[in-house]
């Protein structure tokens, strides 16, 4: 946790309270910021002259429910010494990931804002950028995280029908779900079970370490 | 009298709804676009995706670093090299390692070989979309030199393979800068062929200049980069802005459009070729030199001669206890591991025996390098990066390409998620396709050069 960036510093300056932690990791900054300013973060950082993150290169999220559990796969011998780092208790399950650029300035930061599961939530970032549209609604769709604001959330990689959400570690890697799904008025397809062959490649294969719990 | 009255008939007009795609003929690629046609105006567009969508995210999360390469091949599929080193250096940012200097060569002019090959195949296209079927036909042909280079040092033409974390699989062919001159001088004899076809072909022209356009502001608002945001007028280009790799140390320039509609986008794409090509022939000028000699005479036959073994008399005569010059022996690779030997791996990985697996001749001849080997094989061993987040963007053919990696510091990605250039694009089609006429759909379509693989990925 160090404070080093003038950036983070200035963030942090002006958000205070509302920025939970900084770091620099290989040169990357990162903020962590509470939900309820996140987008009073990204509006300043985006209408600062001097800031100028013009661009909203990316947002994507990271479910944490598996983070450095007990059964992650390493060496056996280094197991207690695994578990003997200090650890850090994942609080919220979620981490939603905003990546920024700045043409003028030429640099680039990164928001992370922690999602709970019983309230994944999050206000929209449509009002600043229109690409936030489809990349929130990624994330609706991969990750069950609800964005407030946003004009219509929507899956959008997968079908309307699609149970669950696909990029949440809690989503089995196998799970099989019908390709087709049945829609009002297509009686055809209610009645068609659809079933996968037993010998699938993939049912044949070991699990993984991470499945393997 | 008739006719009084039939014009006097107030006419009853209402928008047409067509559905274009999944898979439309004309659309090289799936996707779904529902248009509000009225006459033969667009008035609303609504553009789909998710067809192609094979959980490439979730498919990396659940293997170990490495076994995350053949899925990046097949992100973009027209320029799989560039996918390769992307996720390359995303996870050795991660590690905190560097490759060598010859090896960041390597992967420079592999990457700019695949954006030649990339913006062929956009260029031929629009072509072919709007009428223009020869220039298709040139392109790849133009295409299959290129494709012939790459095979030459990947052994493959399409899912290559070829990034490894730390390196790459295989050491350019010796002759490979002999190769490349005929190669680059049938491109541009075909780039050149197509620059009379189309630059002021008048119903080229007449069906791209002002057709598709966007404005520079929104481009940035809807995070455009590459060609599409360069033919806006906007200066950015990952390998000036944030060089990796030995970009910094290559001249080259950086072509602007000025509309951002899609005759610049074309223009900047045929410029951007050939200052790609200027790119590899300064890169293969630049390259430091390969193979270091690396002393193994072996054991001798009875005439005294000594001749390379192959792996299996190696272990043949380990066993029976004749080891005498083993560990100087000279082995004969099969044909598959060509560009790996001993002495040119050095060459092309980074000097990190937790990351980087031990050339084969050590793997075959000595127990150390074959537990090195089986310790980053072996599942739930292999590299542990240590605990952490990096975002690593490097210019792909279409634009900025990042790779976001968390590690929770064991041997498999705690996730990966890969910013496909083209998203953007398809997300803001419908901005671009609104209020012009639906013959124009298809050649903007094909001028953003979407491709589904790591749109839906």
């Amino acid at each position: 946790m160090s404070e080093t960036s003038p950036l983070l510093l200035r963030i942090a300056q002006e958000f205070g309270e509302a920025v939970i932690a900084t770091h620099s990791f290989r040169g990357d900054d990162t903020a962590t910021v509470r939900r309820e300013s996140i987008l009073e973060v990204l509006r300043f950082l985006k209408e600062t002259p001097e800031l100028g993150f013009e661009m909203l290169t990316d947002v994507t999220a990271v479910d944490y429910l598996k983070y450095r559990s007990t059964d992650t796969p390493g060496p056996a011998f280094l197991a207690h010494e695994f578990l003997a780092r200090e650890r850090e208790p994942q609080s919220a399950r979620f981490s939603v990931v905003y990546h920024l650029y700045s043409l003028t300035h030429n640099r680039r930061i990164r928001l992370k804002v922690p999602v709970e599961e019983s309230d994944a939530a999050v206000p929209s970032a449509t009002p600043l950028w229109p690409i936030a549209d489809w990349l929130e609604r990624e994330v609706w769709d991969m990750f069950g995280i609800k964005f407030v604001g946003h004009p219509d959330l929507r899956r959008i990689l997968t079908y309307e029908e699609f149970e669950g959400h696909a990029l949440r570690k809690d989503y089995p890697l196998r799970k099989r779900q019908p390709l087709a799904p049945t829609r009002e008025g297509w009686e055809w397809a209610a009645d068609q079970t659809v079933s996968f062959p037993k010998t699938d490649r993939f049912d044949a294969m070991p699990p993984s370490k991470r499945e393997r719990e | 009298m008739a006719a009084e009255t039939r014009t006097r008939t107030p006419s009853k007009t209402e928008h047409l709804l067509i559905n274009m795609g999944p898979s439309h003929p004309a659309m090289h690629g799936v996707i779904h676009i529902v248009l509000e046609l009225d006459g033969e105006v667009v008035v609303k567009a609504e553009v789909n995706i998710g067809y192609l969508h094979r959980a490439f995210e979730k498919h990396c999360e659940s293997g170990t670093y490495t076994q995350a390469f053949p899925y990046t091949d097949r992100l973009n599929y027209v320029s799989p090299l560039i996918n390769n080193f992307g996720y390359a250096l995303a996870v050795e940012k991660l590690l905190g390692i560097e490759v060598p200097e010859r090896c960041k060569y390597i992967r420079v002019i592999m990457s700019e070989i695949s954006r030649i090959a990339d913006h062929l195949t956009c260029i031929g296209a629009s072509g072919m979309e709007l009428g223009a079927f020869t220039v298709f036909l040139y392109c790849m042909k133009a295409r299959e030199y290129l494709y012939d280079l790459i095979e030459a040092a990947t052994g493959a033409r399409i899912t290559i393979s070829y990034g490894r974390i730390g390196g790459v699989k295989a050491d350019l062919p010796d002759d490979f800068a002999e190769r490349a001159k005929p190669a680059f001088a049938q491109v541009r004899a075909v780039l050149s062929d197509i620059d009379r076809l189309l630059t002021n072909n008048r119903i080229f022209v007449d069906r791209m200049k002002g057709v598709g356009a966007i404005s520079k502001e929104e481009a940035i608002n809807y995070s455009f980069t590459g060609p599409m945001l360069r033919a806006t007028g906007v200066y950015y280009d990952v390998r000036k802005a944030q060089p990796y790799l030995c970009y910094d140390q290559i001249e080259f320039d950086v072509p602007l459009g000025q509309n951002g509609d899609n005759y610049d986008r074309y223009l900047v794409r045929m410029a951007e070729m050939e200052q790609s090509m200027r790119i590899v022939e300064r890169a293969l000028k630049q390259m430091p030199a390969g193979p270091i000699a690396v002393d193994r005479t072996g054991p001798r036959d009875e005439l005294g001669a000594s001749r390379p073994l192959k792996p299996d008399e190696m272990v043949d005569l380990g066993k029976v206890g004749k080891t005498e010059g083993l560990l100087e022996a000279r082995l004969s690779l099969s044909p598959n591991l060509q560009g790996m030997e001993e002495e040119r791996s050095q060459a092309i990985n980074a000097p990190e025996k937790r990351v980087v697996l031990p050339p084969k001749e050590e793997t075959y001849a000595n127990i150390e390098a074959l537990m090195q080997h089986f310790m980053l094989i072996m599942d739930c061993w292999g590299m542990n990066p240590p605990e952490g987040e990096v975002y690593f963007p490097v210019e792909g053919a279409n634009g900025e390409l990042g790779f976001y990696i968390v590690s929770d510091g064991s041997d498999r990605p705690y996730r990966v998620r890969a910013r496909a250039p083209c998203f953007p694009f398809v997300a803001a089609l419908h901005r671009m396709i609104e209020g012009g006429m639906v013959a124009d759909v298809i050649p903007t379509f094909g001028s953003i050069n979407m491709i589904a693989g790591e749109l839906d990925r």
